[in-house]
This record gives structure tokens, sequence and C-alpha cells, in this order.
């Protein structure tokens, strides 16, 4: 087996495996720059994936057609917002422990979304779905010799938007007024307030942005990866998008490269049965070595990541 | 303590406990339930059929010891979410030894097995100890990869060392086991075993170590603020990986429960088991406090082996369960909610 082959299996299994991080961990970006810690992702992407693979199935009945994923991507960014309401009150305006209020936001998730699921389709899980986001040869770019078949051929669509929407967060929060606004939110939020912006309000936004971005992983893990909604479906990729957002230090493209490091990970404890010289790696150290590495990175081995000053500390106007 | 007061500290979960039910009685009404009918099959199985108190007891084991490992890293202002992972190691140590150790009598071979267990976990707790003691590390995010770590690697010993058929372990010897013919007989045959006696052991420790020694003040002193304490001359960086140790011993000792009591061995775990998540939801509600650890489990033990009942009577989905759950952590957790409104009613109404 040649280099090119063994990266054609691998690449285009990392980005299809990380665009889901890719979404949860900017969303995590928001909310965490603006002081919100949030660990409640993992609930909010498993409502989101919930969400993916129901509408998804009724966009089906409905006669969406092939458009029925991205009409459930629609619904999974309101309702991720809607849901994510609930951390953003605890924990901003009732002053809840931030941490404690994302485990709870976990624990709905996980007993609501198997509730309805009962309660809708009357067994454990949701119906495999007919119509998902599938393999395709990007246009043009895939006929670049070498890097084209690699990075644009036989590759999902939603991969390319999670890459772009990152780029598109970049900006939203290193080039725009808002942006600065949210991260001096989440910096000295006595200083911010003293300058006329509205904390509580910078907050709630970023939270619900968290939740939105969440919801839309959730949905694309669904409708590309898993294909239908069971208890297992979403089973620590919130927590590893949280870890992606970390390793990429609180930043954006941070967090992209994070997660396509990871998304790689990931495809080699699956495919490194198939590559030479990774089968003699025991594959528990390709599964660990997300978590491992985040680990390594806080404590400073591999470049520092300090957190925002302010995270985790509810803000209480006229307070020193 | 006066009795107001006393009245005052049980009032948030009383109050969290009574809106999360009706909350989740709203839910079954508007899903088509009967939410009376369910209520009632959940709370009467508990009190007068004897295998549901035996699984409740059973269920009760670990969520105590869980419950008391988050609840002494708080005392000390560390929140380990890092419980789940502990518990898988203690219970792979605990197995090892249960199934390693041979030809010794219980008196030993048991205490023997829950000292792995507690040692194993105690290890699991050290390193995120240890950085956030040395580095400055968040304990939150380092707990978190812990577990994922605890997961992969004990999924992969067993794999690889100590597979039997059924993608488990070997049973452990009988002299390990916690396991007990007579309190299954006179529960009906429910898997109630002796950890029950370690767990209440377990609170009694911990109240003791907490609130009787001079280690004890010492945590609690870090916990309150650190930087008085090193100040007063208290080791901080000490403090936080002792802390972070028994904690994890604690946990360690939950996962030996499940191993030595429940299983009689380990699976290989797809996922995470909950009860170190549970764990969090005991101790908040138990306002961290022994006591309050013990009657936090015995609430959750009982909604989770009760909603078996409810299910069956009236075909409502356990999961109903997780959502009271869920509710019950977000009411006690905003608990500055009910603070207010007592302001508002004091300063209205002088009650």
């Amino acid at each position: 087996m040649d280099l090119m082959q063994i990266l054609g299996i691998i690449i285009p299994t990392a980005i299809f495996a990380a665009a889901p991080l890719i979404l949860t961990a900017l969303g995590g970006v928001f909310s965490e720059r603006s002081g919100v810690v949030n660990i409640g992702l993992e609930g909010l992407m498993m409502m989101g994936a919930f969400v993916g693979a129901v509408f998804t199935f009724y966009g089906e009945t409905w006669g969406f057609g092939g458009a029925s994923p991205w009409f459930s991507f629609v619904v999974a960014i309101l309702l991720g917002a809607i849901f994510s309401l609930l951390h953003a009150v605890a924990s901003i305006t009732f002053r809840a422990d931030q941490v404690v209020s994302g485990v709870a936001l976990n624990f709905l998730a996980a007993g609501l979304t198997i509730f309805l699921v009962k309660k809708i389709f009357d067994a454990g899980q949701t119906p495999y779905l007919n119509e998902r986001i599938f393999k395709s040869d990007v246009p043009i770019l895939s006929d670049i010799p070498i890097i084209g078949p690699l990075l644009f051929g036989k590759a999902y669509v939603t991969s390319y938007v999670a890459i772009a929407l990152a780029v598109v967060v970049w900006f939203v929060i290193y080039k725009t007024p808002f942006g600065l606004r949210l991260r001096s939110v989440g910096e000295h939020p006595m200083a911010a307030d003293t300058m006329g912006i509205n904390v509580t309000k910078m907050r709630y936004i970023a939270v619900m942005l968290s939740g939105a971005f969440a919801g839309l992983g959730g949905a694309v893990y669904a409708t590309s990866i898993s294909g239908n909604f069971t208890h297992s479906t979403i089973a620590g990729q919130g927590f590893m998008a949280l870890a992606a957002m970390i390793f990429g230090k609180w930043h954006p493209l941070g967090a992209l490269g994070a997660a396509l490091f990871f998304g790689l990970a990931q495809s080699l404890s699956i495919t490194g049965q198939q590559i030479p010289f990774l089968k003699e790696i025991p594959y528990v150290f390709l599964l660990i070595s997300p978590y491992v590495l985040t680990i390594l990175a806080l404590a400073g081995f591999v470049g520092r990541a300090d957190a925002p000053k302010a995270i985790g500390k509810p803000y209480e106007k006229g307070k020193r | 303590m006066k009795l107001q007061q006393i009245l005052f500290k049980l009032s948030v979960p009383v109050i969290a406990v009574a809106l999360a039910l009706l909350v989740g009685g709203i839910l079954m009404l508007t899903s088509g339930y009967d939410p009376f009918e369910a209520y009632y099959a959940l709370f009467s199985v508990l009190f007068t059929d004897s295998y549901f108190i035996g699984e409740t007891i059973r269920q009760m084991t670990p969520l105590i010891l869980s419950g008391l490992a988050v609840a002494f890293a708080f005392r000390t202002g560390l929140f380990n979410i890092g419980v789940e992972g502990q518990l898988l190691v203690g219970w792979l140590a605990s197995v090892y030894v249960g199934i390693a150790v041979e030809g010794v009598p219980a008196f030993i071979h048991v205490p023997l097995a829950i000292l792995a267990g507690a040692l194993a976990g105690g290890l699991w707790g050290l390193v995120p100890g240890y950085l956030k003691a040395r580095f400055k590390v968040h304990e939150v995010i380092t707990t978190i990869m812990m577990n994922y770590v605890a997961l992969h690697v004990t999924n992969s010993i067993i794999r690889s060392y100590l597979l039997a058929p059924g993608e488990r372990t070997e049973e452990i010897q009988p002299s390990a086991s916690l396991s007990s013919m007579f309190l299954q007989e006179i529960t009906d045959f429910s898997r109630l075993h002796y950890g029950i006696v370690v767990a209440i052991l377990a609170a009694i420790l911990m109240w003791y170590i907490l609130w009787k020694t001079t280690t004890g003040y010492e945590l609690r002193a870090v916990g309150f603020n650190q930087h008085a304490s090193d100040y007063a001359g208290i080791n901080v960086s000490k403090n936080i990986v002792l802390s972070m140790v028994i904690s994890g011993g604690f946990a360690g000792v939950a996962g030996a429960m499940e191993g030595l009591g429940t299983y009689q061995y380990m699976t290989i775990n797809a996922a995470f088991t909950g009860v170190g998540f549970d764990g969090i939801a005991v101790a908040l509600l138990g306002a961290n406090s022994a006591i309050g650890i013990i009657l936090a489990a015995a609430l959750f033990g009982g909604l989770k082996i009760g909603a078996l009942n409810m299910q069956a009577v009236a075909q409502v989905p356990p999961e109903l369960i997780t959502i009271v759950i869920a509710l019950i952590i977000f009411f006690v957790a905003s608990s500055y909610l009910v603070h207010w409104l007592r302001n508002r009613i004091n300063k209205r109404g002088k009650i």
C-alpha cells in the first residue's frame, strides 16, 4: 500500500468525522469567550442530533426529499438555541454554578430526547433516514491533481460548511464590534459594564449561539454519520468538542485545527488496522490521544492554554 | 443548630424536589400519561414491595459513595466530575484482586479488594489533583478527559488480559464477594448485597475526616479561602492533591461495590455507567453533608428503581426520572431564586 492510498483513506475520514466536532467546538468558543462555562455542549449536541433525526424523517414524509436534512438543520439551530436558554437562565440570571447547570442540561437532554423518541416512535430509536448527507465530489476543486481527490473527492458538503463557519466565527469574534464586546465581557465584565456594554445580554446571546452551533453539530452527526438517533448516538462527542475548543486555546481557528486533529485520531482508530505501521500501535492509544493531548496542553506541555479571565464567575452588578 | 436554621436548610432541596416532580407531572400530562397513576406506581412499591426495597438499597450503595466523592472534593473547593472514570478503574482493580488472589479467607480478601478499588480510584484522582496544584489546570476539564481515558483503558485491559465469554471478565472468587444469600432471600431475590454497610461506613468516615481531624479542618479551610489558608501556614497544594486522592478513593470504592457486590465481574462498557454523574446530583441535593448524601441517594435510588414499576403499570418511559433528576439539579443550583423569593416575602409580609 503506497502513501497516496493511505492518505486517501485517512484524510477524507478525518474531515468527515471532524465536522460535528468543529461546529460544536465553535459554539463552545462563543459561550466560553463570554465567560460562561458550557459543559452542556454534550446535551445540546444530543438535542441537535435528536432534532436532526426526527425532522429529517418528517421532512421525508412531508415530501421535502433531498432538502430534508437541511430543513432539519434549521430546526436544530433554532431548538438548540432555545434549549440552551435553560443554561443561560440558570447560570446568568439565577447565578447557578455554571458547571452544575451544564451537567443538569446534559441529564435533561439525555432524558428528554429518549422520552420523546419513545413517545413519538414507540421504540427506543428513530427509524433510519433515507435522505442523508451523502458523499459527493466537489466540482472543479476535486480535479486538482494530488490534493484534489484527497481534500475534495468523495466528501461531505457539511464538512466544508463547518470549515467555512470556523472562518466566519473567527471574523465575527476578532474583527467586529460584537466580537470585541463578547471577548471583553468574558475577560473583565465590570470594565465592560462601565463602558456601557450590557453584560447579561451579551452572555445570553453567546450561550444561545453555542446552543445553535451545538444543535447544528448534533444534527450534522445524525444525518451524516449515524443515520438515526438512539440513546448512544451522542456518547462523548460534546465533551470531545469541549476538549477541541480548549486544545485550540479558545480560538475559532485553533478549535478548527484541534477538531480536525481529533477527527484524524478517530479515523485512525477506525481505519488504523488497514495501515501497515499503525497496526503495531494498540488502538487504545489512538482512542485516548485526544483526551491525553488536551490534558498535556492544559498543563503547558503542548503550548500554554489560558482560559478567558472571568470564566465561570456569575457577574453581579456593583459587586467588587 | 436552631430549628429555624435546619428548616431553612431543608427548604431548598424540598422545594426543588417538589417543583421537579410537578414539572415531571405536567410533562406526563401533556404527553398523554396519567401522572397520578404513574407517581403512585413509582412510590407505593418503594414502601410495600420487598424486592423493590432491596433493589433500592442496592442502587443507593454506589450512589452514596459517588456522592461522597463529589462532596469531599467540593469541601476543598474542587469539582470532581471524574468520579465516573475513578469508579471504572476502581471497579477493574477490585475485580482483578477478586479474581487473581486465591486461597485467602473472606475477612482478608474482601477488604483487600475494596482497598485495591480505593487505591486505583485515588490514583486516578491524583492526576487532576497534581495538575491543579502544580500547574493550576482546572480540574473540571482534566477530570472529564480522565473519564474517557479510564473508559478506553479499562476496556482495553479487559479485552487484552481478562476476557471471558460475554464481553466481560471472569467472575470473582466467592471469598471476595459481597453478595449474600440471606439478604437476597429476605428481599424476594433482589441483588441486595453487603455493600450498603461499606457505603454507610464510608459516609461516617467522610464526616469524621472532615469534622474531627486536623487534616479535615485544613481541607475545609482551603475550600473556603485558598489565600487565607496559605497565609495561615496551610499547604494549599498538598491539600488539593490530598482532597482529589481521597475523593477518587471514595469513587473507586463505588466501583468496587459494583464489581464485588452487584455484578461479581466487570463488563466491557460501551458508555459510562452514569453513577458518577448521578453522584453530582446526590452531593448537590445532599448539600455535601454525609447524612444529606445518604438521604439524597435514597431518593434517587428510589426514583430510579420505582421508575421500573412506573413503566410497567403506567407505561411511562423511565427516562422521565432522568428528566426529574435534571430538574432537581437545576432548581437546587438556582437556589438564588429561592433566596430571592424569601427576601421578597420577608420584606413585604413578614413571615
